[in-house]
């Protein structure tokens, strides 16, 4: 491959359009209600009124707005169809032709889309994802060639450095740090491995990029594995994923035979292959230390760090870990700059942050903002507020690490920052609004249990402190617990915090400490009078001494 | 520099290049409580009692894995540290079937010997009382899965000393468990070479010979650091 056969395959690719595009949704939320019978469909429906020459039935990604799906959207005439059946199909046809369709149709020029910026998700639902061609056609593949023909690792380094992309896993530490370690880590052997894992309750970022617009991963993937020296990338993803894991198999497949992964890749020295790996289930391997353990196949653990796995990671060697997310920006950054990026988002958070919108709201599907737009503008204006007439109570960011964000403060732009100082994280996206008739013990409760059945086992405060967590919250919520119970609650919280082995032991307690930080009186209201009377403080503990 | 002068709990001390801050203190004659670090094998960091505060880090650190560096300041013995060994006591106390009266190891255990010194007096949780097997097949040991507290000694004992791989963890959270060989009976499994090193290692009542009753087993360390002392140090004096 040079660069000219990625101009040629561009061109003819885009000589082959047709005037008419009907793009249907096959990502995982549409398949389930049957979108691949909607594209069969389409397509029969279009030869039967012989339209073949004008009219193309793309299967393509996450169109985003999950909730009204299957979605059907023609080009270039903008009409956005919802909640489609098989038996809409010749209907949608006949539409084309100027006919006036009744079938139920969504605004594309709604808050919902009109308020996103797409970086991450510029190709998602609007390319096939099967086909290397299409990715390609969109400019895909053209910075891989760019940084491998023009730039050293370290301009490459410095470029990412200098678009200040932090980690969209969750974290948010710098891209561009990360990768100048692993790059200055001594070693032969270099690992780069994509975090696939995405385990969140009401979080599906990862697997709609996966689904929508593999290359861009593969893509990304590359650029990182030349900037740092390694040859060997891993993918590790979810069992729960089918589709992701299918369609990286065919874009890795596709990669290998057209040369942009393997030996050699155009024409220069630099060899890279990239291998999926995956998960049995575990949330906890979604933990660099414990992916990179499951990788190695052995029990998904999490280990003490440091060492850090830019110093020792995949069997002893620097490894590069970055999310999904994370990756997916590489490409465009190279493409368009450094300054562009750096100008999109806030003085600390660059860049757009996709989330999934989920729970008691109008609009639930993908989303694409800049870092700092508000909270409200995110769930009231795209997201259509809570349904029913409701009013949002909360919103919760960050799963089971995360915390809940009161109605009060949904004005807090979204960015790293924002989120911390009010106890909850930016998380890797998932986004679930809550509204009047949520308890907010319950949700405590909810994301405990969670902890609690994900914990690995492996350190004692998150293994048996989980346990004694929930009940905790089990016992308040049946109303038959006493303030000395809060306490105990509230003091296991700070000693699990404190003392976990693992991010997810870390981070177990934030659901409880936020939800009591703003909803405090709806754990009084459950709380039992004392029988023993009020607490007395405890007596401090003897320090050791040679006798004990 | 091929050794580091550091500080633990006030007083300064040198310590050898590259060990951990545990190897440090014992040197110095500073006790940090631990229960699933075991001479002999790689420490794992899991059970969090010799967690210390270091100076300049946020967070806590566990001595058995945290290597020294010079000019660090470590605590070892601190108020909020007490609390917290305390706490990680009365969990483990409360997670499983801890009842010292009927133990075979009952004045001969760790966890017991560490709840004394730590000030452990009672335990503040609900007991979870589950109910976990024994596992009598093997014939001279057994496991009371009600006694384990998963610090997983005996599977690193198993695999790095004595290298026959039989023992492993099972399961996940609370449900975590010590199996031997796929999860078969003991008594079946054909990796076991009933040395009878993970019985030497266990620091409470889970694994015992056969034929001790109430109080009467005690865990023999001395034969384990025997052998790594002859392999690692070539050391050949008990």
């Amino acid at each position: 491959m040079t660069l000219n056969d990625l101009h040629q395959t561009k061109e003819a690719e885009i000589a082959a359009r047709k005037k008419i595009v009907l793009r249907c949704c096959q990502a995982a939320g549409c398949t389930s209600s049957d979108s691949k019978g909607v594209k069969e469909r389409l397509e029969k429906a279009v030869a039967e009124a012989g339209l073949q020459n004008e009219v193309e039935v793309r299967g393509v990604g996450c169109m985003k707005l999950c909730c009204e799906g299957p979605l059907v959207q023609a080009d270039p005439s903008d009409a956005l169809y919802v909640k489609v059946t098989p038996d809409n199909a010749p209907a949608i046809v006949a539409a084309l032709k100027g006919g006036r369709s009744t079938l139920a149709q969504a605004d594309p020029h709604s808050p919902f889309f009109t308020l996103q910026q797409s970086i991450v998700l510029t190709n998602c639902g609007v390319i096939d994802p099967e086909r290397i061609e299409a990715y390609i056609a969109a400019d895909g593949y053209q910075a891989l060639h760019e940084v491998l023909v023009e730039m050293t690792p370290k301009d490459v380094v410095d470029t990412i450095v200098k678009s200040g992309l932090r980690g969209r896993g969750g974290a948010g530490f710098p891209t561009g740090l990360k990768w100048g370690t692993v790059a200055k880590s001594p070693g032969v052997k270099k690992y780069i491995i994509c975090n696939a894992d995405e385990g969140d309750p009401g979080a599906f970022m990862d697997r709609s990029v996966l689904e929508s617009d593999p290359h861009s991963i593969l893509e990304g993937m590359a650029i990182a594995a030349y900037a740092v020296g390694a040859d060997q990338g891993f993918i590790y993803v979810r069992a729960e994923y089918p589709l992701a894991i299918s369609r990286l198999h065919n874009a890795i497949r596709q990669a290998k035979r057209v040369g942009l992964l393997g030996s050699g890749i155009f024409e220069s020295p630099f060899n890279f292959t990239i291998d999926i790996r995956i998960g049995a289930g575990a949330f906890v391997c979604g933990e660099e230390t414990a992916l990179m353990a499951s990788v190695e196949g052995k029990r998904g653990t999490p280990r003490p760090r440091p060492p850090f796995p830019a110093e020792r990671g995949l069997w002893d060697c620097p490894t590069l870990i970055n999310n999904v997310e994370t990756f997916a920006n590489i490409a465009p950054i190279l493409r368009r700059g450094a300054d562009w990026f750096a100008g999109i988002g806030t003085e600390k958070s660059k860049g757009t942050k996709v989330f999934a919108l989920a729970g008691k709201i109008q609009n639930t599907g993908l989303i694409e903002v800049p870092m700092g737009t508000p909270l409200s503008t995110i769930v009231e204006h795209m997201g259509g507020g809570a349904p029913d007439g409701g009013r949002i109570k909360a919103v919760q960011t960050g799963g089971p690490s995360g915390g809940c964000i009161p109605r009060q403060h949904l004005d807090t732009p979204v960015d790293y920052e924002s989120l911390t100082k009010l106890g909850s994280i930016m998380g890797s996206g998932g986004m679930i609004v809550m509204d009047e008739t949520t308890r907010m013990v319950d949700v405590a409760r909810f994301f405990m249990e969670f902890c609690m059945d994900e914990s690995c086992g492996k350190c004692i405060p998150c293994r048996a402190g989980t346990v004694q967590m929930h009940h905790l919250l089990e016992k308040i919520l049946a109303r038959q617990a006493t303030a000395r119970d809060l306490a105990k609650l509230e003091e296991l919280c700070d000693m699990v915090k404190n003392t976990s082995l693992c991010g997810l032991g870390q981070t177990a307690p934030n659901p409880v400490l936020s939800t009591l930080r703003f909803f405090r009186h709806e754990y009084e209201e459950l709380l039992q009078p004392d029988p023993h009377g009020p607490r007395t403080p405890a007596t401090p503990v003897p320090p050791l001494t040679a006798a004990n | 520099m091929a050794a580091k002068t550091l500080t633990i709990d006030g007083t300064q001390i040198s310590a050898e290049n590259h060990i951990t801050v545990l190897q440090a203190a014992t040197e110095a004659g500073v006790k940090i409580p631990t229960l699933c670090h075991l001479e002999g094998v790689y420490d794992v960091g899991a059970c969090r009692l010799c967690l210390v505060e270091v100076k300049g880090t946020a967070k806590l650190l566990p001595a058995c894995t945290t290597r020294v560096y010079e000019g660090m300041e470590v605590a070892t013995d601190s108020e909020r540290l007490r609390k917290y060994r305390r706490m990680t006591l009365e969990l483990l106390f409360a997670e499983r079937n801890h009842v010292c009266a009927v133990c075979v190891s009952n004045g001969h255990c760790e966890l017991q010997t560490l709840a004394y010194s730590l000030g452990m007096d009672h335990v503040r949780y609900d007991y979870c009382s589950p109910k976990w097997g024994v596992d009598a097949t093997h014939r001279l040991f057994g496991m009371d899965h009600n006694r384990c507290i998963l610090c997983t000694r005996c599977v690193r004992a198993c695999w790095h000393i004595e290298g026959a791989g039989t023992k492993n963890v099972a399961g996940r959270g609370g449900k975590s468990m010590i199996i031997t060989d796929l999860n078969e009976p003991w008594g079946n499994s054909e990796t076991c070479t009933a040395c009878g090193k993970c019985v030497s290692a266990c620091p409470t009542g889970a694994l015992s010979a056969k034929g001790s009753t109430v109080s009467e087993m005690q865990h023999d360390r001395s034969k384990l650091e025997f052998i790594v002392n002859a392999r690692e140090k070539k050391q050949w004096s008990v």
